[in-house]
């Protein structure tokens, strides 16, 4: 056992805290009433390699450790969960299906530009498939050396930024998960239109689209992985994704405490800070707690991720607890602001709004009980 | 970062599971239903080294470290929570504050048949007026020449009834309030000591709790613990380490709880299918396993870091107070799953439902966990 940091992570830790606070929380608040990320920040996040993160180094990236992103992802999150997102959608399920399912010639082709800060997409929701991923219908059809791509897809994150999209849909008539494969698309591919960009109660500045597919031509060594692959290669990137989103969550969990106890020390009624009253101070405890066990719970999956070994249960614990966790905590440290906590002067207000997605995208907390216990139930 | 058990850790938590499926498991219904004290237990324990596991192995110990005390605990008290907790007093409560701030000569005479398991300890805080304001402290104590005159009752007190030396907490001088409280080392052999009741208790049954008198009780001198006045730090700073012992029990109970709940919805069947195929049982087992799996991290953590010597005053009071209301939490929803079942005495669940929910009390309440967590923040 030792729950230590290295010297690397916690000099990563440091240096991203430092970025966070100089370059990204003074726009936070702008950003969410904008409802968008300024390219001149995209740019410093480029410049200091946040898109190059998980990429393996031959391609140009970093090959941070899972420990370190965890970290990366906490610390900018912090700052604004909707930076956050972008740079986690672009670095696990918007680039791990090529790194990890890709061809050599795709991932030579693809991932040094998205290592570069060529932003990267996923696509798999529709209408009709939301918690149920196998019931998308976008279909893709083989015509010789190209695959026509049709249909249309559901909130994308970095949709109106992305240069790249890796988009799932199956073969014609078909059901199921079998008939569904993967492919990676190039933005101003003919027939890929950003339909429209959804107005969000939180994560404000991050974009989410929606997305048209009508006759688009994808060549044929586009697709990643095999035919029939697809469906396993999204649950795999999803695995991969749940620690990001866990550490997410935890990034805007711990704000909200941080927010908590610098507001109880300094407001006073009945003559004394908030901070003397042992209901406030239970709630404090709790939130704290609550927050570490979520993040124990997020580092174990990490660890076990490094070493090559099966997570999904435990991610699902993770992004299950700290999400859940994360929204108690800004759910108290709302209440612990009173009104001011509704208003959005108080950056609380931003992080309510923000931490609800968390137990909703890359898999809901009920789609992650189920995965939990289905788990449980095989192994005992 | 290293999330797995060191080899020896494993060995030590092998050894301990072995033993408790072998000869505490098979006991446990029966001593929890006589109030029977599992003394040839207790005996084995102290001949594996269970009784002083972390204390130095000059004085009688086995040397080890406070993670692998940890997951021993939780794998006794998986078996049997009130074997779990006579072990913990002894370990946590009696052995360590005797190394800790006992000088060679007691560390030789008193620690070392301790820490072999040949006598028994108990830790003597709680008054019928002192229970979380332990600093509240009635019992008197007295200088007279060689020696202190000790006056008082003490409650609530685990292996009161069973053992052969004590740590007892008394006020000196009560102008200095707690600075004036002192720790001693009473022989329960001495004249003026006596066991006046024994506590009736809805769950850690074969673990005795007892009320204790003491009637101008004569300590030598030699027998104070550590300075004058250090009596409430050596509690606190005991007690800190306690609490993982605590939370470790609990996982233990809720493990235990766990484990037969997937079981026996594995394989109680209603409507044609087994019950573990109902959404509603699944996530039970997914709610109680991850908060679980925290649970014990939180605890390892605390232990690792008592281990690298770093203040873990916060982090001992989360995992006391995230594991213990994890088992209250487990063991209620395992009762749930096994239906009426649940709450008879032919299935363990039933046991550890009661036993559960003493974690929450001892060694400093939830309540009392919470505002030690809330003075770290505010800090
Ligand atoms: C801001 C934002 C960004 C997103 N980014 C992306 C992205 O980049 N790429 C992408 O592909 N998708 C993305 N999504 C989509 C997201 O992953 C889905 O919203 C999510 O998977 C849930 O699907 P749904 O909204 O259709 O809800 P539904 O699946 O319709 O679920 C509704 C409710 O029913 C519950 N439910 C469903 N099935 C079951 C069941 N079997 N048992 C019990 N309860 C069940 C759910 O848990 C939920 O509570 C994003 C969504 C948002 C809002
Ligand atoms: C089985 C068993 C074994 C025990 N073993 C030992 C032992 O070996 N040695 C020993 O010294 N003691 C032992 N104890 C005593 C135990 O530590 C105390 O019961 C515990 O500290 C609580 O004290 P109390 O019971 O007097 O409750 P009280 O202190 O009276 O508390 C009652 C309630 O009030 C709450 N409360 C109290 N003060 C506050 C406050 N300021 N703010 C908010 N809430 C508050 C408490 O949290 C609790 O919910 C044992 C008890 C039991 C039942």
């Amino acid at each position: 056992m030792d729950f230590d940091f290295s010297e690397t992570q916690l000099m990563m830790r440091d240096m991203v805290r430092d970025f966070a606070r100089r370059e990204v929380a003074p726009l936070a608040r702008e950003m969410d009433a904008q409802g968008e990320i300024p390219e001149a920040l995209v740019a410093k996040l480029r410049e200091s390699g946040f898109f190059a993160l998980a990429f393996p180094e031959e391609f140009g990236g970093l090959a941070v450790d899972t420990i370190s992103y965890a970290l990366v992802v906490e610390e900018l999150s912090r700052a604004s969960a909707g930076v956050a997102i972008m740079v986690t959608v672009h670095n696990s399920v918007g680039s791990y299906p090529l790194a990890m399912f890709g061809s050599p010639e795709i991932k030579r082709r693809f991932l040094p530009r998205m290592a570069a800060g060529e932003i990267a997409a996923f696509c798999v929701t529709e209408a009709g498939a939301g918690s149920d991923a196998a019931a998308l219908t976008s279909t893709a059809r083989r015509d010789g050396d190209v695959w026509i791509l049709e249909g249309s897809k559901l909130y994308v994150t970095n949709g109106a930024r992305a240069a790249f999209f890796v988009v799932l849909a199956r073969t014609p008539g078909t059901s199921g998960h079998r008939d569904i494969h993967a492919f990676v698309v190039e933005r101003g591919s003919p027939g890929l239109t950003v339909a429209k960009k959804e107005d969000k109660m939180g994560l404000r500045a991050s974009d989410t689209v929606a997305l048209d597919l009508a006759d688009v031509r994808v060549p044929a060594d586009q697709l990643i992985g095999r035919e029939g692959d697809g469906f396993r290669i999204a649950m795999a990137a999803l695995d991969a994704g749940r620690i990001g989103v866990a550490f997410q969550a935890l990034g805007i969990g711990y704000a909200c405490l941080d927010e908590a106890v610098r507001y109880a020390k300094v407001r006073e009624q009945f003559g004394r800070p908030l901070a003397d009253q042992p209901v406030i101070q239970n709630m404090l405890a709790d939130m704290a707690t609550d927050l570490d066990a979520g993040r124990m719970l997020g580092f174990r999956a990490a660890w076990l991720k490094d070493r090559g070994r099966p997570c999904s249960k435990e991610a699902a614990m993770a992004k299950l607890f700290a999400t859940e966790a994360a929204g108690r905590a800004a759910d108290t440290a709302l209440q612990i602001h009173g009104g001011y906590g509704y208003v959005k002067e108080y950056a609380v207000e931003r992080y309510y709004r923000d931490v609800r997605i968390t137990r909703i995208y890359e898999g809901t907390s009920e789609i992650q009980r189920l995965v939990i216990a289905r788990r449980l139930l095989a192994e005992s | 970062m290293d999330f797995a058990l060191t080899e020896p850790q494993e060995t030590i938590r092998k050894l301990a599971a072995d033993f408790a499926a072998r000869e505490v498991s098979p006991i446990a219904a029966a001593i929890d239903r006589e109030e029977r004290f599992p003394a040839e237990v207790v005996k084995r324990l102290g001949e594996l080294g269970f009784m002083g596991m972390n204390v130095a192995a000059e004085f009688g110990g086995a040397a080890l470290d406070t993670v692998s005390y940890i997951v021993a605990l939780e794998e006794i008290s998986k078996a049997c929570a009130s074997t779990g907790v006579i072990m913990s007093v002894n370990n946590s409560l009696v052995c360590w504050p005797l190394e800790t701030f006992g000088n060679d000569e007691q560390k030789n005479r008193v620690l070392a048949p301790l820490a072999r398991g040949e006598k028994l300890g108990a830790f003597c805080l709680s008054e019928p007026n002192a229970g979380t304001d332990a600093a509240n402290q009635q019992t008197r104590a007295v200088r007279d020449g060689d020696h202190w005159v000790l006056n008082g009752l003490k409650n609530f007190i685990t292996n009161g009834a069973n053992a052969d030396v004590l740590i007892v907490f008394a006020m000196a001088d009560p102008e200095k309030k707690h600075k004036g409280i002192n720790a001693y080392i009473v022989d329960t052999d001495t004249l003026g000591f006596a066991v006046i009741a024994k506590e009736k208790k809805m769950g850690l049954r074969a673990s005795d709790t007892a009320q204790l008198a003491f009637d101008n009780v004569r300590v030598p001198a030699a027998n104070l613990l550590g300075q004058p006045g250090e009596g409430f730090k050596i509690a606190m700073s005991t007690l800190d380490g306690g609490r993982i012992g605590i939370a470790a029990q609990a996982l233990g109970i809720a493990q235990a709880a766990y484990d037969s709940a997937v079981a026996y919805a594995k394989q109680r069947e209603q409507f044609g299918r087994p019950i573990a195929s109902f959404q509603a049982i699944q996530w039970k087992i997914a709610d109680m396993r991850t908060r679980l799996d925290a649970a014990r991290l939180l605890t390892l953590r605390a232990a690792w870091l008592k281990d690298i010597k770093v203040r873990h005053s916060e982090e001992s009071a989360m995992a006391k107070l995230f594991a213990s209301e994890t088992a209250g939490f487990v063991v209620n929803e395992a009762v749930q799953i096994l239906g009426g079942n649940g709450y008879s005495k032919e299935y363990p669940v039933e046991r550890h439902f009661r036993d559960a929910k003493i974690c929450e009390i001892y060694e400093g309440t939830s309540e009392a966990q919470r505002m030690v967590i809330a003075a770290g923040q505010l800090r």
